[in-house]
């Protein structure tokens, strides 16, 4: 049942089994555009009726084939992409490696039959937001359609990845009154922290070699990152005894405090801190440190090395290279690479600070390549393990 | 039902990332591997010339490698230099098994 007013559309929706969508308001203006992607014309016109039920009406598009859904992408700005995974010429891998990487901030889906983890897992790691199975009756239409509606009204700005809109502050607090149990793990990026929660009281945390009050402080001066839900752990031992109330009341004003001299720009408010490489080079193990941004040949910083341009050329030409590979293979972006030699072992990677896009190459923008270079006493465990500790410091 | 399957069309297929090794020798040519025969080989090739070019780019930057491992989400790549060519061994992985949370 469908009522509408004007000028703002007001309506309220019954669907089908006879649930109502909450009564909402919405302008023209904000009506997402998704575009549809399956090889099969008949799903397709039933999916767009499907999708048409959705609370915000949006706009709904198809595209029959790989080609054009990205001759449409490169057309027009849409929302939401929902995509088939088995697709002749051009399989669903294959359009979604090109799209995560051309459309950062479009939000994608995967609505397919096949019921396979390996396939679900390749589908996560390439970004996607969603992997759902094709329907098969009105319950499952029902919460797929929920999703969808929460992923179309999800901000692309920060918050976290788990619970829409919301801060990190607002899901600990959120924990506490509801005097849960549980144990929240987040991530940002490389760097990972641990919060326990007990009868709705903070008990313990952990964010690298940070325990209690400090790692607590740490892990909420992330912006953003991707949360999950433990089972809680009621043998923790018990390192913070504040309120969670005077606890997020600290760590704000900690946040405001740090804020506000390059805010102010105050002259001498903000100590000179040291070269963020001489910091990195100080983890143990590391003989250099080498910076570079992608895609400028020219610009790069480095520490501990006599002859950076060279090392700088390769390390460029050897990311790139797997970069292109592991888009070839559909094996999600390049994580790291490690390379032991009998004079010196480097790893390499790239990082990202939160918010920051991708460029045309696969990389980045506001991306750092890095190549750090490691004594060849140490193992390929030490080194990974230590890169990480490069990794945080460089993000922190 | 015969005549049926004669005119239907194939179904398609998603590329399954493989586990397994390959040797290939310095002129870049596959010796024998292990990978399924499902894995194109122009893809095995790619990996294979990825691969040594790496090594000789190193060696050329005064940078001699004998081991290299490549890192993606759902796959690692290793290969092991010898003498001119390589040993690849491909291990798929599921990054969000239960199994890899821990």
């Amino acid at each position: 049942m469908l009522f509408w007013t004007q000028p703002s559309l007001v309506f309220e929706l019954e669907s089908g089994s006879g649930q109502s969508y909450p009564l909402i308001t919405i302008a023209m203006a904000t009506r997402h555009k998704i575009l549809l992607l399956d090889d099969d014309p008949d799903l397709l016109d039933m999916y767009r009726e499907i999708l048409a039920q959705l609370p915000s009406r949006p706009e709904v598009f198809t595209a029959s084939t790989g080609t054009r859904a990205m001759a449409m992408l490169e057309s027009e700005p849409f929302r939401l992409l929902i995509s088939d995974l088995k697709m002749p010429k051009m399989d669903g891998l294959q359009v979604l490696s090109i799209v995560r990487r051309k459309y950062p901030q479009l939000r994608t889906v995967v609505l397919t039959s096949v019921v396979d983890e390996t396939f679900r897992s390749r589908v996560y790691a390439l970004g996607v937001d969603l992997f759902w199975q094709k329907p098969t009756c009105e319950q499952e239409i029902t919460m797929f359609l929920e999703c969808l509606e929460s992923l179309l009204g999800r901000e692309a700005e920060n918050g976290f990845r788990g619970v829409q809109s919301k801060s990190l502050v607002d899901i600990i607090q959120l924990e506490c009154i509801s005097q849960s149990s549980s144990a929240l793990r987040i991530t940002n990026g490389p760097l990972s922290g641990k919060i326990w929660i007990l009868d709705g009281e903070l008990i313990d945390a952990e964010a690298g070699e940070l325990r209690g009050e400090r790692a607590f402080h740490k892990i909420l001066s992330w912006r953003a990152g991707n949360f999950e839900t433990l089972p809680a752990e009621p043998s923790r031992p018990r390192t913070i005894f504040k309120s969670y109330n005077g606890l997020l009341l600290e760590t704000a004003q900690a946040l405001d405090e740090a804020r506000s001299p390059e805010l102010t720009g105050e002259p001498g408010a903000a100590p000179a801190s040291p070269s963020p490489l001489a910091q990195l080079s100080q983890v143990e193990g590391v003989e250099f440190v080498l910076a570079m941004k992608p895609g400028d040949q020219e610009h790069h910083e480095a520490r501990g090395l006599e002859n950076p341009q060279r090392m700088a050329a390769w390390s460029k030409q050897t990311l790139d290279r797997f970069r292109s590979l592991g888009e070839r293979l559909h094996a999600g972006p390049l994580d790291q690479i490690e390379a032991l030699g009998p004079q010196r072992h480097v790893a390499l990677c790239s990082r990202r600070p939160a918010g920051g896009g991708i460029a045309e190459n696969g990389s980045g923008q506001g991306d750092t390549d890095f190549c750090v270079g490691w004594k060849n006493s140490m193992n390929l465990e030490q080194i990974r393990e230590n890169m990480k500790k490069v990794l945080s410091l460089w993000a922190s | 039902m015969g005549l049926l399957t004669l005119f239907s069309k194939p179904a398609p297929t998603l590329l399954r990332l493989p586990s397994g090794s390959f040797t290939v020798d310095r002129e870049g040519k596959v010796l024998i591997g292990t990978l399924p025969s499902s894995f194109p080989v122009g893809l095995v090739k790619d990996i294979a010339e990825q691969v040594l070019g790496c090594f000789r780019e190193a060696e050329a930057a005064q940078l001699p490698l004998s081991l290299l491992t490549i890192n993606y989400p759902t796959l690692k790549i290793t290969a092991r230099e010898m003498r001119g060519g390589a040993i690849v061994f491909l291990s798929s992985q599921a990054p969000y098994s239960p199994a890899s949370q821990n």
